[in-house]
């Protein structure tokens, strides 16, 4: 056995869970796809945000939340490990609401949510939001625009700087020792002798444990191990603009500046992933919602639009699942790698480490999918 | 910087950099007029304020961004000069709404 | 005759051709396909048709074209012709995207869809053919000091001279390798301007790859022209040869040159350093309309795969011209040709048998433009640490002022690529696209991790290839479609909005 846990997968989801299982002593590799893999952790949006997460799931909220609250230890361990600064503010979140009908839905779907059973437990930050109308959101966002109707405003939400916590990680990842293979597409795993043989071209490693986190990969790679990773497929759009000078200190749900000053702004959901190119009624559409949002931004420049594509299981929420056929072999997949990779971090490894998911984890197991088999 | 070659004879163009009246020729881009004023540091950057001025003059650098008129991050060698044209030194990132 | 577009108003929704560059092959496509009766529009940035090598010479003067040389006056008869051609021209115009039609908004008969902007403002276009002329641009050329103002390229020296009559005023130093350097520096020296030196980074050891060519050479137009140039400049100015390192001073602009030759190092002062080791394919438009692309050895650039006819990898997009790789003026202008014609074949304006018979005259002709060029490319190829600077301290991304230094520690990092890299350090990510930092930071990462450039690959483009502003954007069609994608549902006067989400995530 050449290392304890090989991580399949080098992406945000990977490095976080390699980086926590790296500090409960464990020998760790990483076996990653090339440079032009899909690569969510470098698609995002660097929301660190729970407040409008889990209708339907208590448990995806509480999870988010904790996450997001864990986020400050993460950042703090990461800064005094590698010197990044994550760029972690969590000075609340706006989740603008253009039209009446927007703030309408928003306020039901959000007291659905505060509603729901199962909202609150012991150590987990409770749900807090406040609703403001076209006024209340003018005075605490001077700049929006005239027809913004309101906005749901929670002090739960920030956000980080995505790509400096990609880097971060790989850094302490390569000062722990971690070793990481890059251009190592993973075709085959299987369980041969007590451990686990993870294969490619060319090359084989062993591990007693394995944990995938591949990502879109994880669907094919899965049955292999007794897993199951059913995803639907989604394309998310964004575009960047030129750097400009701050404005906009807070996180809002589709638009934010990033502490370099440039503006992301986002982000459609299409339900293809036919090919990555940015599309133009997409782009216009984001634009425009953009200006009705903030005004001033008319001629800020675009200087990127990219498309990517998500990883989203059939009810939207995570898989976390060990196998039962092979135990030590984890599936992790999940959208809002940002937001949860402190609890990837900080709370998955440990339980990984000691052989067995949390019994609070079981929700997410992708059993809740599983039509029974037709005989 | 630069010297106009005595036998060209087009004719005046004058525009103001950052306040300052300053003469070109037709047909003149603004980076052109910029050079031919003595110019060679036309902005700082939004990184870390460094110096730069025009590279290429054709268009793929992006250092010599100048204000023209308010408008922030225009490309000097891809706009020709205007009889009363505002061109101003590009101080860092641009200011979003300036331009109004 | 031309039909000069003024203004976004004036383009028609769809063209069978839209040309992207007014330099010789884009000036030689659009006159060619436009004889044959196709529906043309020819779309450049500049003010005027001629691209970098024939800028302003329509309005040249005698004075301008005896100062140039007559390379540069054989572009006024390209640009009258194109004058008489019946082509719609955008000038002042920016292509920013070039893609398959849209699954929506494409209509369905035109497979390639141009994004273009002109006036501020941004318009889709359809077209059943683009050919992709944009060009070349200036190799980087990185070492310490060559950020800072003063410092600028041997093409933009010309530029200035061609449009508006400028010459430095002041001591200039010309650096680099490459017969554009030596062409300007006696431009440049006829003109009056006081040339300090030239500093000649070639690497002595080209001339071993050179040699095999120099036969073809010495016989081609290139050679006599060549020789004239060397012992006129050589006559006339200092000569400095061998350099192996170089490092710009200055306060707040460029004030000296510090040259390294061997173990010994020359000081130099002076007002102006220009700059030229090479040109290399302006790929921005033709990686983000996704054609594929190889890394070329002698050229030590990356440039588009095209076939005999100039035909990407994307269907429907041609390239010709130094946009698919370093061929020169008149070879660019035969290869426009070309691929004008090729697009009539395509549409059904022309047959075959006439085709194949101009196929022959086309592989004639270009051969003999092309004599001589492996020679050169040989003999000026950029040496490596100029190429791939070994200071530390030297800034390889201009825009977001990334170090070598920093790419290298990356690069330790095992990232498996130009992208990886870009998202841990911010190199590539500022206006100019990587156009200024792209083959450095490959080079580098090759290098860190000893394979090829080619094994490396490059910088993913997207779309827009120049900055766009979102106001030019929202104005673009929007569908119900891309409304429910990004917001959920779209909102109508009557409360039957529809509905359109999965899971919870907002």
């Amino acid at each position: 056995m050449d290392y304890d846990v090989i991580v399949v997968g080098g992406g945000l989801v990977g490095v976080s869970i390699a980086w926590g299982l790296s500090k409960c002593g464990q020998r760790v590799a990483i076996v990653d796809e090339g440079d032009l893999a899909n690569r969510a952790a470098r698609a995002n949006f660097g929301l660190v945000w729970s407040s409008s997460k889990g209708l339907g799931s208590a448990a995806y909220s509480r999870w988010s939340r904790t996450s997001t609250a864990n986020w400050h230890q993460l950042a703090a361990e990461l800064k005094a490990e590698t010197g990044i600064d994550t760029g972690f503010v969590q000075s609340g979140g706006f989740s603008i609401r253009l039209t009446p009908t927007e703030l309408e839905r928003g306020i039901a779907s959000m007291a659905k949510l505060a509603g729901q059973p199962g909202m609150d437990a012991e150590g987990t930050p409770p749900l807090e939001y406040e609703i403001l109308d076209q006024a209340e959101t003018r005075r605490r966002l001077p700049l929006v625009g005239e027809t913004v109707a309101g906005a749901i405003f929670s002090p739960l939400d920030g956000h980080a700087n995505p790509l400096r916590l990609f880097a971060g990680f790989h850094k302490a990842l390569k000062q722990r020792g971690v070793h990481y293979f890059p251009h190592r597409k993973t075709t085959a795993i299987r369980h041969h002798a007590g451990a686990f043989e993870v294969t490619g071209e060319g090359w084989r490693l062993g591990a007693g444990k394995v944990v995938l986190a591949a990502g879109i990969g994880n669907t094919a790679l899965a049955p292999m191990l007794g897993l199951s990773v059913p995803l639907l497929p989604s394309r998310g759009q964004i575009i960047v603009t030129e750097r400009l000078k701050p404005f906009l200190s807070h996180a809002t749900g589709y638009l934010r500046q990033t502490d370099e000053g440039s503006v992301l702004i986002g982000e459609s959901k299409e339900a293809t992933i036919d090919h990555q190119r940015p599309r133009g009624p997409i782009t216009a559409v984001l634009a425009e919602r953009a200006l009705r949002t903030f005004p001033l931004l008319r001629n800020a420049k675009a200087v990127r639009i990219w498309a990517a594509f998500r990883v989203v299981t059939p009810d939207g929420y995570p898989i976390y699942e060990q196998s039962e056929r092979f135990p030590g072999a984890f599936a992790c997949a999940c959208h809002s790698g940002v937001t949860l990779a402190a609890n990837h971090a900080l709370v998955l490894p440990r339980q990984i480490s000691a052989g067995a998911l949390s019994e609070d984890l079981s929700v997410f197991h992708s059993r809740r999918f599983h039509v029974p088999a037709a005989v | 910087m630069f010297r106009r070659l005595s036998d060209r004879n087009e004719t005046s163009v004058s525009f103001t950099f950052n306040g300052v009246p300053t003469m070109a020729r037709r047909g003149d881009s603004v980076a052109a007029a910029l050079l031919a004023a003595g110019h060679c540091g036309t902005r700082q950057t939004p990184v870390s304020g460094a110096a730069r001025g025009p590279y290429c003059m054709m268009g793929v650098c992006f250092e010599c961004l100048v204000k023209i008129d308010g408008w922030p991050n225009r490309q000097a060698c891809l706009t020709t000069v205007l009889e009363g044209m505002r061109v101003e030194t590009q101080d860092g990132a641009a200011v979003p709404g300036q331009k109004e | 005759m031309i039909r000069n577009i003024q203004s976004a108003a004036d383009l028609a929704p769809a063209y069978d051709l839209v040309v992207v560059g007014a330099g010789p092959a884009g000036l030689s496509a659009a006159v060619e396909a436009s004889a044959h009766g196709l529906t043309v529009l020819l779309a450049d940035e500049n003010e005027a048709p001629g691209g970098q090598i024939y800028r302003s010479v329509e309005r040249a003067s005698d004075a301008d074209l005896a100062r140039m040389g007559p390379d540069y006056a054989a572009g006024r008869m390209l640009i009258e012709r194109f004058r008489r051609a019946d082509v719609s021209y955008a000038n002042r115009a920016t292509v920013w995207n070039v893609g398959p039609a849209d699954e929506e908004t494409g209509a369905g008969a035109h497979a390639i869809e141009v994004g273009i902007s002109l006036g501020g403002i941004a318009r889709p276009i359809a077209a059943h053919r683009v050919i992709l002329a944009t060009g070349a641009l200036e190799r980087p050329f990185p070492f310490p000091g060559w950020t800072m103002p003063g410092v600028m390229t041997a093409g933009a020296a010309q530029i200035l001279m061609k449009s508006s009559g400028l010459v430095p005023s002041g001591r200039t130093i010309l650096a680099g390798t490459g017969p554009l350097l030596y062409l300007l520096a006696s431009q440049l020296l006829r003109a009056g301007v006081s040339v300090t030196a030239v500093v000649d980074t070639t690497p002595v050891e080209n001339w071993r790859s050179a040699l095999p060519h120099l036969l073809r050479f010495a016989t081609s137009p290139y050679a006599l022209k060549g020789l004239k140039l060397l012992l006129e400049v050589q006559r006339r100015t200092r000569v400095i040869r061998g350099v192996t390192a170089l490092e710009a001073f200055g306060s707040g602009q460029f004030g000296a040159l510090r040259v390294h030759r061997s173990n010994k190092s020359l000081h130099i002062e002076g007002d102006l350093l220009l700059l030229h080791q090479g040109i290399a394919p302006n790929l921005n438009l033709s990686l983000a309309a996704g054609c594929d692309y190889v890394w070329d050895e002698r050229l030590a650039a990356f440039r588009p795969n095209v076939d005999g006819r100039g035909a990407s990898s994307v269907s429907g997009v041609s390239i010709a011209g130094d946009a698919a790789g370093i061929v020169g003026a008149v070879a660019s202008a035969h290869q426009g040709e070309f691929a004008g014609l090729s697009a009539a074949l395509d549409l059904n304006r022309i047959g075959q048998g006439v085709y194949e018979q101009r196929r022959a005259q086309h592989a004639q002709k270009l051969a003999r433009a092309l004599r001589g060029r492996t020679f050169i490319d040989h003999r000026f190829r950029p040496g490596k640490t100029f190429r791939v600077p070994e200071d530390d301290g030297t800034i390889i991304c201009r825009c977001e002022e990334i170090t070598a230094g920093k790419l290298r520690e990356v690069a330790a990092l095992g990232v498996p690529g130009p992208n990886q890299m870009k998202a841990f350090t911010r190199c590539g990510m500022g206006p100019c696209q990587g156009r200024l930092c792209g083959l450095t930071a490959v080079e580098l990462l090759a290098q860190c991790r000893g394979v090829p450039p080619g094994e490396v690959g490059y910088y993913r483009l997207r779309p827009p290839i120049k900055p766009v502003t979102l106001s030019e954007l929202a104005a673009l069609p929007h569908t119900e479609a891309a409304t429910i994608a990004v917001a959920g549902f779209v909102e109508r006067a009557h409360d039957a909005a529809q509905d359109a989400t999965y899971g919870s995530h907002q």
